[in-house]
């Protein structure tokens, strides 16, 4: 108990809390990077969740694109082109688990973090600030967004349903989703109040997963049904990856982006506020 | 901010949580290397105050200075100077025992050579060299209170603040804990705590502020509040009767003063063998007759007129 340490070096902040500073939200320390590091120390314990998060999407394709697309054969997309069922399910099965993902992580851990862990009870101590929290356990999902998203698009090309080099773009974009949905779910986990309050949860996410154009084009929806899917974030997010990954690029999918991007700050900026509420009372 | 200068100062220091008052415009110093208390019960405000000194709750109203610093705008700076050990452990139970130190560690901005070479340390410091590699979860209360003090001291703190320390713990934890923040005292570490305890406080406090519904009633070393607000000695009688109350009449005037509990009454005096004498000669046959020094437990009595553990 005699050693005396050095003084910490200053942190270098990362490109997403310098983002976030700017923004007007809650104080932090720029060291979000942190809470990622522990987040993947606490990970090396319990990786097997890892892999289901990975089965599913993987399973959905081949059974869908595969198995349905035996019966369906070839789906005309909004945009025109015609495409064989697996490589038009593909790209909304990638953003539904990028979606599946980001919402997994930003609520039932983030949940038991915040309520029984006490875990930012005791990291608000520290320098860190509830900024630090917010963008630290969204860039966390946003990593293991990114390592599902990436196996599937392998799987996918692998399989032969994809085949534009536009393709490329569909790992950013999956993080994307990951992000606006892992922003807004940890935004909502902090009004939840029991294990309970979850089943909200699960009654936003179905519905989106199943009808936000992922199984079929959006012009098969009556004119008054399209007008409402397109107003969901899962709708944006299917449409930003169909776009990318069958090549069927425009300015229309800068749109998207745009929605994505909005509705993930609104939830950063949101979950960085009720942290403060809720721990700095 | 010069040497001289308190490390902890408050002013008007106030905590209101809605209409509720938890906080009533307290004025206190911590002087550098002191062990520094708060002793009250259960809902005096100790741990509001506490949470303000530590900056994770803004004060409604008032001053309060860390180092110089105003927690308001240098949250960040100031806890990086604090060690914090919560009421309650708040243990990261994903992680085994040296994890924790190395992440709460680096949460401070400590190198990962740095917080390893520190978690050897604090360990052997903490007596869990042993469990290192273990799960917090199957550890004992007293292990874990353990850990989380030496997960506090991993920034080398200059003030450790510590909230009911030892609340919870038998009586062997708890003298091994108050071995480990004695040695923490020598090195120099100021030291904060609050605690519902007198035996703690009279063991631990150099200093210390008596509170009582959000408000400081008393203030000084134990030895001087004992003197201030205590004769030297009681003497505790117990009756076979079922209300106590009714023979405080009778012992009136055989002390300086007579504290009635519902199982027995207390004779405050300077000299309880006399007293019991007198006891005696009035014709009373207690079932038993005590004669003890004074205690801080008695000073918050005769300030407040209540017990402190109930």
């Amino acid at each position: 108990m005699t050693i005396r340490t050095a003084a910490p070096a200053a942190p270098r902040p990362g490109v997403v809390s310098r983002l976030a500073r700017v923004l007007p939200i809650p104080a932090g320390a720029g060291m979000a990077r942190i809470l990622v590091e522990r987040n993947a120390m606490a990970f090396r314990h319990g990786w097997i969740a890892f892999v289901t998060g990975l089965a599913e999407p993987i399973l959905y394709l081949f059974s869908l694109g595969v198995g349905l697309g035996a019966l369906v054969r070839t789906v005309t997309t909004d945009g025109g082109s015609v495409v064989s069922y697996a490589e038009f399910v593909a790209p909304a099965l990638l953003a539904a688990a990028a979606m599946n993902g980001a919402v997994f992580d930003s609520t039932f851990n983030v949940f038991f973090k915040l309520k029984y862990a006490k875990l930012y009870d005791s990291v608000l101590a520290t320098p860190l600030g509830p900024r630090d929290v917010a963008v630290g356990e969204i860039s966390w999902s946003l990593l293991r967004g990114a390592f599902y998203s990436g196996a599937f698009l392998l799987v996918a090309v692998v399989a032969g349903m994809v085949h534009s080099w536009w393709a490329l773009l569909a790992l950013p974009a999956a993080n994307f989703i990951s992000f606006a949905f892992s922003a807004v779910g940890m935004f909502a986990t902090t009004f939840m109040r029991s294990w309970v309050d979850f089943d909200w949860i699960n009654l936003a996410i179905q519905p989106l997963f199943l009808f936000s154009a992922t199984f079929f084009p959006l012009a098969t929806y009556p004119s008054g049904v399209q007008w409402l899917v397109q107003v969901t974030p899962l709708y944006h997010g299917v449409a930003l990856e169909r776009g990318l990954m069958l090549g069927e690029v425009g300015t229309g999918l800068l749109v998207h982006v745009a929605y994505l991007a909005v509705l993930g700050l609104v939830g950063l900026v949101g979950a960085a506020r009720r942290v403060e509420r809720l721990l700095l009372s | 901010m010069t040497s001289d200068e308190p490390l902890i100062h408050a002013s008007g220091l106030t905590k209101r949580f809605g209409d509720f008052e938890a906080v009533k415009a307290i004025d206190f110093a911590v002087q550098r290397g002191e062990a520094f208390g708060f002793l009250g019960p259960n809902g005096a405000g100790k741990t509001s105050t506490m949470r303000m000194v530590g900056c994770v709750s803004p004060a409604t109203g008032g001053e309060l200075r860390l180092f110089g610093l105003d927690p308001a705008t240098e949250g960040p700076r100031i806890r990086a100077r604090l060690g914090v050990v919560p009421q309650k452990d708040t243990l990261d139970e994903e992680l085994t025992v040296e994890e924790n130190i190395w992440v709460y560690g680096r949460y401070f901005g400590l190198s990962k050579p740095q917080v390893r070479a520190r978690a050897t340390e604090l360990l052997e410091f903490a007596q869990l060299t042993e469990r290192a590699r273990s799960k917090v979860e199957p550890l004992s209360g007293g292990m874990k209170r353990r850990l989380t003090i030496a997960r506090s001291l991993v920034n080398d703190p200059e003030v450790l603040m510590l909230d009911e320390p030892t609340t919870g713990l038998d009586p062997q934890a708890r003298h091994v804990l108050w071995d480990r923040l004695f040695r923490l005292k020598r090195q120099g570490v100021t030291l904060v705590l609050t605690t519902h305890y007198m035996d703690e406080a009279e063991q631990l406090c150099d200093r210390l502020v008596v509170m009582d519904h959000g408000e400081i009633v008393a203030e000084g070393s134990p030895r001087d509040l004992i003197r201030e607000h205590s004769t030297r000695e009681v003497l505790e009688l117990r009756f076979d009767v079922d209300d106590h109350a009714e023979l405080a009449g009778r012992v009136d005037g055989l002390g300086d003063r007579v504290e009635v509990l519902p199982d027995r009454l207390l004779i405050y005096t300077d000299d309880g063998d006399a007293a019991g004498e007198k006891v005696h000669a009035a014709g009373l046959e207690p079932l038993s007759a005590l004669v003890r020094r004074s205690t801080l437990e008695d000073v918050f009595l005769n300030l407040t007129g209540r017990t402190l553990v109930d």
